[in-house]
């Protein structure tokens, strides 16, 4: 067995605002091995997001993390001093963002922005690291001199994400967190994107999590698979296992949801909308909008178990095997 | 329907305007500047109102064997030159700044609001014409142009409040215009112009009170500002004159004796100040509260 | 090349306001019914002496032929003369407005310091008690009328600790400099002549932190927003999840970007400190341009209250289109 590089233990984080306080992650566990592709999918606001800032310990007011376990590489972030977590944000653990041009800082040219991020990690000035800047764009299919002078309005969105792309790996992380990097993006710009990310972590041997509410970019791309939903951990899977077996009745409901070439039957949705975090629902949070709800479902929050080797799902349509 | 029922179904359409007004009430208490602006303008209103009734002497009768005495338990604020007792002209003189405060803001925001409101709804010429107007208005610096109208009018009440409205209107007149302008483009209007309804109506009815709310808040904002021009032109000896206690010609008043008396103008320059902190606290927060960017 | 349009089309807008401008003070003086010749000669003065002062000052002609000949002489420079000094207006202006544009740069510098500072720090440490603390501390130079701080300030440093000089703009026995720009602290430098500038800084201490800490509100309020928007944005986090010390991300990455809308906020200031340099003026015996015109106005002296106003509005016209301009520049997105 590989080891894990990382262990999220019962994180929970709220934020408080007017409507009162919001449960955003409800203490959810997991465990991503060294090399390994962790894909994590969701609905919009089910939480993946906080999950990642989490994990960058970038939640702030009025957010909050109240209780859990971060451990990156024997550490646990969460008890980490901001001073240290400096020295780990961007060198051993980089992230890419969902919008790639609001990402980029509007007044600088995006070769100082790459060449800040270099110089950091190897503590000299940003001007004596034009030629790792150059050579990071060159990773990225960039035309290194053109477009480190270039100021981010004048890029295409993958362009900009070619170079958010370009400045997280500049200093070969050991995880790389990617947050929708290309729900933003044109469809066939999505897939060239995805196909750069590939090579270049094929090549260096990072670890990467991938956020995506996109099934189809996850099953490509992912070696295991996370199924959240309201702020909780609902399934989690190899990635062929997932889609052969799913066990969860919202992953079958997922599932269910997406078109298949050539399949001209009804595309089924989930009945209900996502849950309000102010108030969630008792119990499994998914129960107002299951189909196979008992009447345990309202009352206990079902635990997250191994029903097949790697295979966990929190259900109590199998809760025989819990004892 | 019962009655229950009408108030649920009632509640029940206005919840997002319910939601809103929560939200509000729910920045404004956060927001602690805004409550101690408030607390202050509530404070100073009401020593406007009853405070004439408390005060031991008469602002106004002068009393030479008492004059230029320091503060004491007789004299709260000491005497002045003339022997009248500072602390009864200056909660008279809160009178003086609210009449001025509600009189400006009635002229001027109703000049604004009406000239705004025909200007954005009619558009074309009338509306470049407004616009120009007021860009000229806006060329001065407001003092100095109130400064202008107070000194060509000759120096009074009245003609503090007359000065003060007429520098201040732009502002509301190119508030309404936006927001008529926002307004006459609905979908509804359109539905009442279908039905028939007459220009006059539809301005006077369906498009003014729409543009009421925002003219209102910049009243707010701007009372502050009013009082310290006031005061201003009353410092200059072209607002309000002497022997009225207007806070800023009072100060004035105790200049010559600053050094040996500072008492005289010492006591209402404080009043202005707390007055007018008072009402810039309330604004900043109304600022805070209403900024989109900052409404999170 | 669209800067450049956009410049000629903010320019001859400025022209027709100018004029529009010109108006405004033309009626404010000939329409409304104060009677210059009366204040000038006193109310009993013989009918004769009134007409021939009237006939004098053009005063007789009717109203659009006076507006027309005033138009004209504005065009080639002439404001008329002062009722009061007896000379050209324009000549007056150009001997007081150098006072006040001095009083006017050195308190905009404190206020552009003290503002942006204040809301940086209120910006960072949003909702905790730097930030009331500095919120309240500016508000309060806002709220107290400049005229009784002014007062206050020469009481206690001036006159009880005796710190520094009172009011004027030089001690008396100290010896001017020579006139090249009319302001003492440039002429001094330009002259050498060190006494008068360490004695004139003296003496512009006070007026200058007067008027400079009222004008700070503004610049603060808008230097918080900005920086509290600008700490929301994507880019911010990125600059975090680099790993970028708070330090670094503040001062490299947000400030940058949270002054580029204050700088529109500091031409309106230059409004208020116009405003304010009259009240300061008075209070502090300066011989500038807002005492001109406040005693113009206290004597009627049409020609000068005219002249003295117009040139105001012309200035602050001119300082708020090159913020514009300054603004279309320096962002690069409005580069394009």
């Amino acid at each position: 067995m590989k080891d894990a590089i990382l262990t999220v233990k019962n994180l929970k984080v709220v934020f408080h605002t007017y409507r009162g306080t919001v449960h955003a992650l409800d203490r959810i566990n997991f465990t991503v091995l060294k090399n390994e592709r962790f894909g994590i999918i969701g609905e919009t606001g089910c939480g993946k997001s906080v999950t990642s800032l989490a994990i960058m310990r970038l939640i702030e007011q009025p957010g909050e993390i109240v209780e859990g376990e971060i451990v990156f590489d024997g550490k646990d972030l969460v008890k980490t001093q901001e001073s240290i977590l400096n020295t780990i944000r961007g060198r051993e653990i980089s992230m890419i963002f969902q919008e790639p041009l609001s990402s980029l800082n509007p007044v600088m040219k995006v070769g100082f922005q790459i060449g800040e991020s270099i110089a950091k990690i190897k503590n000299t000035s940003i001007k004596s690291c034009r030629q790792e800047v150059f050579e990071a764009l060159k990773a990225v299919d960039l035309d290194p001199t053109r477009v480190s002078n270039l100021y981010p309005h004048e890029l295409s969105g993958g362009m900009a994400q070619r170079i958010m792309i370009a400045m997280a790996l500049s200093s070969n992380p050991k995880l790389l967190i990617a947050d929708e990097p290309t729900s933003a993006l044109d469809v066939t710009i999505q897939a060239q994107i995805m196909n750069l990310l590939d090579d270049l972590v094929s090549k260096m041997n990072n670890t990467v999590i991938l956020i995506t509410h996109d099934l189809g970019v996850a099953a490509q791309f992912c070696d295991k698979i996370m199924i959240m939903y309201a702020g909780t951990v609902v399934e989690q899977a190899k990635t062929e296992e997932l889609f052969d077996n799913p066990l969860h009745p919202y992953t079958k409901g997922l599932l269910k949801a997406i078109p298949k070439v050539g399949n001209r039957d009804k595309l089924t949705g989930i009945p209900g909308s996502v849950p309000d975090l102010v108030n969630p629902p008792s119990g499994c949070r998914f129960h107002p909008r299951c189909p196979y709800a008992m009447k345990i479902c309202s009352v206990e929050k079902p635990p997250l178990t191994e029903m097949n080797p790697g295979h966990l799902v929190a259900c109590h349509l199998y809760g025989d095997k819990n004892g | 329907m019962t009655l229950t029922e009408k108030i649920s179904d009632f509640m029940e359409k206005r919840r997002p305007i319910l939601e809103d007004w929560k939200h509000t009430f729910f920045l404004w208490r956060r927001t602690k500047l805004a409550i101690i602006g408030t607390v202050i303008v509530i404070v100073f209103v009401l020593v406007a109102i009853i405070g004439p009734f408390f005060i031991p002497y008469d602002p106004l009768s002068q009393n030479m064997a008492e004059r230029l005495q320091p503060p004491s338990l007789k004299h709260f604020f000491g005497t002045d030159q003339f022997g009248r007792d500072i602390f009864s002209r200056v909660v008279s003189g809160s009178m003086i700044e609210v009449e001025i405060i509600i009189i400006v803001s009635i002229i001027s925001g109703g000049i604004g609001l009406i000239l705004g409101v025909i200007a954005g709804y009619f558009g074309g010429a009338i509306d470049e014409i407004l616009m120009r107007a007021t860009d000229m208005f806006l060329a001065f610096p407001s003092l100095i142009l109130a400064m202008a109208f107070a000194a060509m009018l000759g120096p009074s009440l009245i003609n503090t409040i007359i000065a003060i409205s007429l520098v201040g209107w732009t502002v509301f007149a190119r508030l309404a215009r936006a927001e008529a302008m926002k307004v006459k483009n609905q979908p509804y209007i359109e539905a009442i112009r279908a039905l028939g309804a007459s220009r006059t109506r539809i301005i006077s009815i369906h498009v003014t009170p729409m543009c009421v709310s925002p003219v209102l808040v910049q009243l707010t904002l701007r009372m502050g500002t009013v009082i310290l021009t006031a005061a201003s032109l009353g410092f200059l000896g072209l607002g309000v004159r002497p022997p009225l206690p207007e806070w800023g010609a009072m100060v004035s008043d105790g200049r010559s004796f600053l050094l040996d008396q500072w008492w005289i103008s010492t006591f209402p320059g404080i009043a202005i100040a707390i007055v007018v902190l008072g009402f810039n606290l309330l604004g900043d927060g109304l600022r805070d509260i209403m900024d989109p960017r900052l409404r999170r | 090349m669209k800067l450049g349009s956009y410049i000629l089309k903010r320019s001859l807008l400025m022209l027709l306001v100018m004029f529009g401008v010109l108006a405004i003070v033309f009626a404010i003086v000939h329409v409304i019914p104060a009677d210059p010749v009366g204040a000038l000669l006193g109310g009993n003065a013989p009918p004769d002496v009134v007409e021939r002062m009237k006939e004098q000052l053009g005063l007789n002609k009717p109203l659009f032929d006076q507006f027309v000949d005033y138009v004209w002489g504005v065009i080639h420079g002439n404001l008329g003369n002062s009722i009061q000094s007896g000379r050209q207006v324009i000549q007056d202006i150009a001997e007081y407005f150098p006072v006040t544009l001095q009083l006017a740069i050195a308190s905009i510098i404190i206020s552009i310091f003290l503002g942006i500072f204040l809301g940086i720090f209120s910006a960072i440490y949003r909702n905790r008690w730097i930030d009331h603390f500095s919120r309240i501390f500016s508000i309060l130079g806002v709220s107290m009328p400049v005229f009784w701080t002014g007062l206050i300030l020469l009481l206690v440093f001036y006159y009880i600790l005796g710190w520094l000089p009172g009011t004027g703009q030089l001690s008396l026995f100290v010896i001017p400099p020579e006139k090249i720009t009319g302001m003492i602290l440039v002429d001094s430098l330009l002259d050498g002549n060190w006494e008068a500038f360490w004695d004139g800084l003296r003496h512009l201490i006070l007026p200058a932190t007067v008027l400079g800490y009222a004008a700070t509100a503004s610049i603060a309020r808008i230097t918080r927003a900005s920086m509290l928007d600008v700490l929301n944005q994507d880019y911010i986090r990125t600059a975090k999840a680099k790993g970028m010390p708070k330090r670094i991300v503040i001062y490299r990455h947000a400030l940058k970007n949270a002054l580029i809308p204050v700088i529109t906020i500091i031409g309106l200031t230059f409004g208020g400190l116009l405003e304010g340099a009259v009240l300061t003026e008075t209070v502090f015996g300066l011989p500038g341009l807002g005492r001109y015109i406040v005693n113009a106005l206290l004597v009627l002296d049409y020609p000068a209250i005219m002249g003295g106003t117009l040139f105001i509005a012309l200035v602050y016209s001119l300082v708020n289109l090159s913020v514009d301009l300054i603004y279309a520049v320096i962002d690069p997105r409005m580069r394009v």
